[in-house]
């Protein structure tokens, strides 16, 4: 049985457990024996894309400490996986390169995890429902992830309705979103229009700061879609409110 | 240091112009999916396992010219000598200036033609030369039209992207008086017509031409440039003189490196197999030629570019100035070219403004990018350009020139991030707090020191517990 280690990622643990708990299950159901490293915060990716390499290193050598000790590390975002898998390497220096290079050959997106490293052709939840698909540029691009996903919702009968320029960032960018604001509100709006236009019922990407932003602008403009992370659907975990629901 | 005027500073205000700007934002979305699509069917014609190993091989091919560009620079000179013509190096854009004027002076020239070149637009030519009595008229459609606009080029192949149709009908009664005032005008191809009527009498009038080029060729001293109108040929070969504007690192060793450059740029830029026109020039007229200038004249510009060889931004000088990144730029998409004010918009402008004109200046540019990462994935030279977006970040950092605000909130963030069990209680306890301020509305419409999010957005307030905490109460 594979040792799993959970990078929850700083977003699903201050704003979405119900992400992490169901990261876990679809982990647990695939035969992994997870844990959850406790010496974990964030990747480092704000001070990393703001200009602070230091901070970003010191954050970086953390996670490499916390997690190589595990057979895999895996994380219910593209964008934090990314950075350990493309960034670390190049972010430390010296003894840390062969450490970062080790954690990040065995580092994982969660669907590209169950698909393309253990084989998972199939999910046992059961969800025939009409859904639209953002790609999150970090999984997409850096990591690859675009089938994976769309395989594993196709097992539990939902159908994915592609809205035109899935592969477009949602204007949400980490620190882009606050920086320059109206840029972010004008293609997110964009966004969520496309995903409105395609007629489903669910909104659904891979990473929870596109997934807050796009759901804080459906909810501000009512768009009454029900906006979720792949992996709630993949576990068969809806019972929770959609993000920006209340209870 | 540059002549052309920025407005880079202001990068904030001009793109809530441009969002406010209905004509432009229009004009925005008809040019949105075109250029994307077209590129795509171009790759997918040519094979996309090819298409990018030939990537590969412009990426190698300019990597190859940077490493040895001296040398490259001087067989050029050699050839262009040998062939009859004039090599003239500016180390600025005031230089480049002089240089022109004086070669236009000595042609005794009124008007001066000029086809597309972004290195006059880098070097402010246009002002100069009126400033100087002398007129110089833009053949080019796209240049022509916001030259009648008084406007700067908002993309670098595409200089009128930003214009719609209405608006050059506008233009051209305003400015054609000569023409029936009450003529048709309605369709694309009744001003198409007439752009070419007008411009047609000027190739005629014009003392000296001016282009640019898409490449220099070190083994036979030729330019090389592209054009779909044909513009280019006609404002090099009618007049006396013809001036070639290309910045240093246009070099490409031989005519098959050149054929390699070819083969990608048009693909990567509007979709083409390839441009309708290439040319290649080489030297004056020769005894027995039909046509062309007397004389051949080449402005070579570095203006800060051979201060990038050897640093982390060298990468950039691979450009081709295809234009693909700005095209598939979400960004740029949404706020045109104008608001990055400066010459280059878009991701290659995002990196290659603040190398130019300093990131005193330009440092909102390569800030103003979601490294989303579709820049780099389209660009034939393979040029890594959120990496080199995120160096200029770093020596802004470096510099303390990132804004007070990110730093003390990054420092704060950064001090707990590395101290997790810290960094636990603050998590928990800020997650309370907006979970309170939700009221179990599941999300809140406005956030402390969070407006820049909730003016456009709500906040999904947290669903209850942090998982670490949740985690470690079930495990």
């Amino acid at each position: 049985m594979p040792r799993v280690a959970l990078f929850v990622t700083c977003l699903v643990d201050m704003f979405r457990p119900s992400v992490g708990f169901a990261t876990v299950k679809l982990l647990e159901d695939a035969g992994c024996t997870v844990e959850v490293p406790e010496a974990q915060t964030c990747c480092g990716q704000p001070a990393y894309n703001s200009g602070d390499r230091a901070t970003a290193a010191q954050i970086a050598q953390q996670v490499i400490v916390a997690f190589e000790s595990y057979d895999y590390v895996v994380a219910p975002s593209g964008s934090c996986a990314g950075t350990i898998v493309k960034d670390y390497p190049d972010l430390v220096q010296g003894a840390w390169v062969p450490r970062a290079q080790a954690l990040a050959a065995k580092t994982h997106e969660i669907t590209s995890f169950l698909v393309d490293v253990l084989g998972v052709e199939s999910v046992t939840a059961d969800m025939p429902r009409l859904a639209t698909y953002h790609d999150s540029c970090s999984g997409l691009r850096t990591l690859g992830v675009r089938d994976q996903p769309r395989k594993l919702l196709a097992s539990t009968g939902v159908t994915v309705r592609e809205m035109d320029e899935a592969e477009v960032c949602c204007g949400f960018g980490g620190t882009f979103c606050v920086k320059y604001p109206d840029i972010s509100a004008s293609m997110v709006a964009d966004k969520v229009r496309h995903a409105t236009d395609t007629g489903a019922e669910l909104l659904l990407a891979g990473d929870l700061g596109c997934l807050m932003n796009m759901a804080g602008k459906a909810s501000r403009e009512g768009r009454g879609i029900e906006v979720r992370h792949v992996v709630e659907v993949l576990a068969g975990m809806t019972d929770t409110p959609a993000i920006g629901e209340p209870k | 240091m540059s002549l052309h005027a920025s407005t880079t500073p202001q990068f904030k205000q001009n793109s809530r112009d441009a969002l406010a700007d209905e004509n432009l934002q229009s004009a925005l979305r008809s040019a949105r999916n075109g250029f994307v699509g077209k590129r795509a069917i171009a790759r997918a014609k040519m094979g996309e396992d090819e298409f990018d190993a030939l990537r590969n091989r412009g990426r190698d091919l300019k990597n190859h010219v940077l490493a040895n560009l001296g040398d490259y620079l001087e067989a050029y000179e050699r050839e262009v000598i040998a062939s009859g013509g004039h090599v003239h190096w500016a180390e600025t854009a005031a230089d480049a200036q002089a240089i022109v004027l004086d070669i236009c002076r000595k042609a005794g020239a009124k008007t001066v033609n000029k086809g597309k070149t972004m290195i006059s637009e880098e070097c402010g030519i246009n002002d100069h030369l009126s400033a100087n009595g002398i007129t110089p008229v833009e053949t080019d459609l796209g240049e022509y039209i916001i030259q009648l606009r008084d406007e700067t080029p908002s993309h670098i192949i595409a200089p009128a992207v930003h214009v719609t149709v209405p608006q050059v009908r506008e233009e051209f009664l305003k400015a054609h008086t000569h023409l029936d005032p009450d003529r048709d005008l309605s369709g694309l191809d009744t001003l198409l017509k007439e752009a070419r009527a007008v411009l047609r009498a000027k190739y005629f009038e014009a003392q000296v031409g001016i282009t640019g080029a898409n490449m220099l060729i070190a083994e036979t001293g030729q330019s090389v440039i592209v054009t779909n109108e044909g513009n280019g040929d006609l404002s090099q070969s009618l007049p006396k003189v013809h001036i070639v504007m290309a910045s240093i690192e246009k070099i490409v060793p031989t005519m098959e490196d050149a054929a390699t450059v070819l083969r990608i740029l048009a693909r990567s830029a509007t979709g083409q197999d390839m441009s309708v026109y290439t040319t290649f020039s080489q030297g004056p007229r020769r005894a027995g030629d039909p046509d062309g200038p007397e004389e051949y004249h080449v402005v070579l510009l570095d203006n800060g570019r051979s201060n990038m060889l050897g640093t982390e931004f060298q990468d950039m000088l691979r450009c081709i100035r295809c234009g693909a990144c700005m095209n598939h730029c979400p960004v740029y998409q949404t706020v045109g070219g104008h608001a990055y004010g400066w010459v280059y918009p878009g991701p290659m402008g995002a990196v290659l403004t603040p190398s130019l004109i300093g990131v005193e200046e330009g440092g909102h540019l390569p800030n103003a990018s979601t490294f989303c990462g579709r820049c780099e994935d389209v660009c034939p030279m393979r040029i890594p350009l959120p990496k080199m977006m995120r160096h200029w970040r770093e020596r802004e950092f470096e510099r303390n020139l990132t804004p007070a605000a990110t730093r003390w909130g990054l420092g704060i963030w950064g001090w707990f991030a590395k101290r997790p069990a810290l960094y636990r209680l603050a998590t928990r306890g800020g997650m309370a707090g907006l979970r309170l301020l939700g009221r179990g509305r599941g999300r809140l419409g406005k956030v402390p020191l969070a407006g820049s999010w909730t003016d456009a957005r709500d906040m999904p307030a947290p669903q209850g517990d942090t998982f670490m905490a949740q985690w470690r109460a079930k495990r």
